[in-house]
C-alpha cells in the first residue's frame, strides 16, 4: 500500500503544476491545492461559436439527393449492398424513422452549421441546424447513462495538445500551445452513411479528430477527420474530412426537420 | 531475510501503483500528439472517390468557387489536350497531391551538423515533381522568379499541424476535367497527423480563376509496403493530335454542358460551379430544380451484387 500512496503523491507533484496553468494562459480552477482544471478551461482551441459547412468534396452525395445505387467511395460490404439496394425511403418514413442520414456517423457530411457552446464544465455542446440535431461531447470520467442506443450517440471526448520535447517535435521549431480535440463515439443507433440508405450498423464506432487552423487569408477553418468503423457493413474503416469555416454570427442558421428525401 | 511470497506480493504492488500513478498523471493532463510525418502513406479514397480514381466527368464543376475567366477556361477544355506532346505531362502542379490518384512517402531531411529538419519532403510520381517543404525559415523567391509544375514550398508547424505554402506553380489542373489553377495561385498545405491517420488538407488561392479559396483534403493510412519517391517519370509521346492545333471547344460548344443533369439531375447551373455552390444555402436555390434519377447510371461503386 505504501507504493501505491507514495506513487499517487509522486504523480500528483509532478501533475500539479501542469494542471494548475491552462494551455493559452487561460484561467481556470486548480490552484495550489484547488480541484483540477475543467475542460473548459484546458481547452488548447476555442470551438465555441457558429460554423459552416464548405461543400467543395462529394458534392454529388451532399448538397442533392445521392441516386439509389450510388455507393462510390464507401468499403461496403456485400451485406451493407444488400441493405443499400432495398432502401426505401417511404418505408423509413411510414416507420417513423426520419432521422437514419442525421446520426453521428454522417451528419457532418451533411451541408449546414454548426453552433459550439459549453453545457457545463465538462460538457462541450454542438447544435446542428440539419436535421436540428444535438451532440454532447463529454470529458473526463463521464459514465453512459446505458439506455437505449441514440443517433447520437454517448460521446467521450479529450483534448490533444502538443508540446515541444528535446530531440522530437522541438527539432523543427514546433511551438507549444495548439492542440486538437478528439472525439470517441459508440451506442449508436444504426443508421445512414449516405442518404441513399448506404448503412451503418449499431456496432460501429466512430473516432473524429476536430483540428482548428487559421488560414492566411484569415478565415478560421475546422477540419474535422471522422473514422467510422463497422465490422458488420464495412471491409475497412470509412474514412472521411469535412471542413467548416468560422462565422462571426449566426448567419444562415435555419435549424430544418430530418428528412428522407430531397 | 528476504521472503519470496512478501517479495511477489511487492513487486505486484510496485506494478500497480505504477499504473495508478500513470492514470492520474495522464487523467490530469491533455495527451502529446504525435507529429512524425515521415512513411509511406496509402490514400484512402473514400472523399471524391471517382475524382481521385479513374477521373471526374466532364463539366462536373461544383463547388468549385469559379470566376468568369475561370468557367470560361474550363469550358473550353477537351480532353485530347493531354495527347498534345506539349501537354501530356504539363498540368500538373503540387496540387495533383490533392486531386490525383496515388499514395505518398514523406520524409524529413537533417542538417548533419546540428540535426536539426531543414525540410520535409513529399516524394514525386511519375506525373507530379517532388514537393520540398523548406523549414529553415528561407523566404519565397522574388515574383520575377521561373515557374515550374514544383514551385516554390516553405513550411511551418502550428501545434502539430504542419503547413506549407506553394507559390510560383506553372499552371495546372484544379480538378482533372479542365479546371484550372493559374500560374499566380499559392496553395496551402496542411498535414494533420492523429495516430495512423494522417489528413492533407489543400486550400488554392487563385486571383485569376477562382473568387474565393477552395478547400478540400483527402486521408491516408500507413502502407504495409515501401512506396517509391519518384516513380517512372511522365513521358511525353505523340498520341497523334496534328502539331499546331489545341483540342478545344469554342464558348457555348461543349457538348458536356449537360452531362451532370444527365447522369445525376444535378441542374445545369449548378454544374458550372461558382461560390454559392460551395455553401449549404445553394441547397435551397436549386430545390425545384433538381431531380433524384431513379438508379445509378455508371461508376456507382460498392461490391458487386451478391457478394
Amino acid at each position: 500500500m505504501r507504493y501505491q500512496i507514495r506513487s499517487a503523491m509522486l504523480a500528483l507533484a509532478v501533475a500539479a503544476p501542469l494542471m494548475a496553468q491552462a494551455p493559452g494562459g487561460r484561467g481556470g480552477r486548480g490552484g495550489p491545492g484547488g480541484p483540477p482544471p475543467t475542460a473548459k478551461a484546458m481547452a488548447p482551441i476555442d470551438l465555441t461559436g457558429y460554423w459552416v459547412s464548405i461543400v467543395d468534396e462529394d458534392w454529388r452525395f451532399r448538397m442533392v439527393m445521392p441516386a439509389p445505387g450510388d455507393y462510390m467511395g464507401v468499403p461496403m460490404n456485400g451485406a451493407s449492398r444488400k441493405v443499400a439496394d432495398a432502401w426505401d425511403p417511404a418505408k423509413d418514413e411510414a416507420a417513423g424513422e426520419l432521422c437514419k442520414a442525421f446520426g453521428a456517423p454522417a451528419i457532418l457530411r451533411q451541408p449546414g452549421h454548426l453552433h459550439f457552446t459549453w453545457q457545463d464544465d465538462e460538457t462541450l455542446r454542438m447544435d446542428m441546424d440539419t436535421g436540428t440535431q444535438t451532440r454532447l461531447f463529454h470529458f473526463g470520467n463521464w459514465k453512459g447513462s446505458g439506455g437505449p442506443p441514440t443517433l447520437q450517440g454517448d460521446s467521450v471526448a479529450v483534448w490533444e495538445a502538443t508540446r515541444g520535447g528535446r530531440g522530437g517535435a522541438e527539432s523543427d521549431g514546433n511551438p507549444t500551445g495548439r492542440g486538437s480535440l478528439h472525439v470517441t463515439t459508440t451506442h449508436l443507433k444504426a443508421g445512414y452513411l449516405r442518404k441513399n440508405g448506404v448503412p451503418y450498423s449499431a456496432n460501429a464506432l466512430l473516432t473524429e479528430d476536430y483540428d482548428m487552423i487559421r488560414e492566411p487569408n484569415g478565415d478560421v477553418m475546422l477540419y474535422v477527420t471522422s473514422v467510422v468503423t463497422d465490422p458488420e457493413y464495412l471491409r475497412e474503416p470509412f474514412i472521411v474530412t469535412s471542413q467548416f469555416k468560422k462565422q462571426n454570427s449566426d448567419a444562415g442558421w435555419k435549424p430544418t426537420p430530418c428528412t428522407t428525401r430531397w | 531475510m528476504h521472503d519470496p511470497v512478501v517479495g511477489e506480493r511487492e513487486e505486484k504492488m510496485r506494478r500497480k501503483s505504477i499504473g495508478l500513478s500513470v492514470a492520474v498523471f495522464l487523467g490530469a493532463v491533455p495527451a502529446f500528439a504525435q507529429i512524425d510525418l515521415s512513411g509511406s502513406w496509402q490514400s484512402k479514397n473514400h472523399e471524391d472517390a471517382l475524382e481521385r480514381g479513374a477521373g471526374p466527368n466532364p463539366v462536373d464543376f461544383a463547388g468549385i468557387p469559379f470566376n468568369a475567366s475561370g468557367r470560361a477556361k474550363a469550358l473550353s477544355y477537351m480532353q485530347s489536350q493531354i495527347s498534345m506532346p506539349e501537354r501530356i505531362c504539363a498540368l500538373y502542379s503540387q496540387w495533383h497531391l490533392l486531386v490525383g490518384t496515388f499514395g505518398v512517402k514523406i520524409w524529413n531531411e537533417t542538417d548533419q551538423l546540428s540535426g536539426k529538419t531543414i525540410a520535409w519532403v513529399v516524394g514525386a510520381w511519375e506525373d507530379k515533381a517532388t514537393m520540398t517543404i523548406w523549414m529553415d525559415g528561407r523566404p519565397h523567391p522574388s515574383k520575377d522568379y521561373p515557374h515550374s509544375e514544383e514551385g516554390f514550398t516553405t513550411g511551418v508547424w502550428e501545434g502539430n499541424v504542419l503547413t506549407a505554402t506553394t507559390t510560383h506553380m506553372l499552371s495546372g489542373y484544379l480538378r482533372r476535367n479542365g479546371a484550372m489553377t493559374s500560374d499566380q495561385a499559392t496553395m496551402i498545405t496542411h498535414f494533420i497527423r492523429h495516430g495512423d491517420i494522417l489528413t492533407i488538407t489543400g486550400e488554392i488561392i487563385d486571383p485569376i480563376y477562382l473568387t474565393e479559396p477552395y478547400y478540400i483534403s483527402r486521408s491516408y493510412v500507413p502502407s504495409p509496403t515501401l512506396m517509391n519517391s519518384n516513380g517512372p517519370p511522365c513521358i511525353i509521346g505523340d498520341e497523334g493530335v496534328a502539331e499546331g492545333t489545341v483540342p478545344h471547344f469554342l464558348p457555348g460548344k461543349n457538348p458536356f454542358l449537360n452531362e451532370m443533369t444527365k447522369l445525376y439531375g444535378i441542374p445545369a447551373e449548378a454544374e458550372l460551379g461558382g461560390a454559392e455552390t460551395m455553401y449549404p444555402a445553394y441547397r435551397d436555390k436549386i430545390k425545384s430544380e433538381f431531380k433524384m434519377p431513379a438508379k445509378c447510371q455508371r461508376n456507382c461503386g460498392g461490391p458487386p451484387p451478391g457478394q
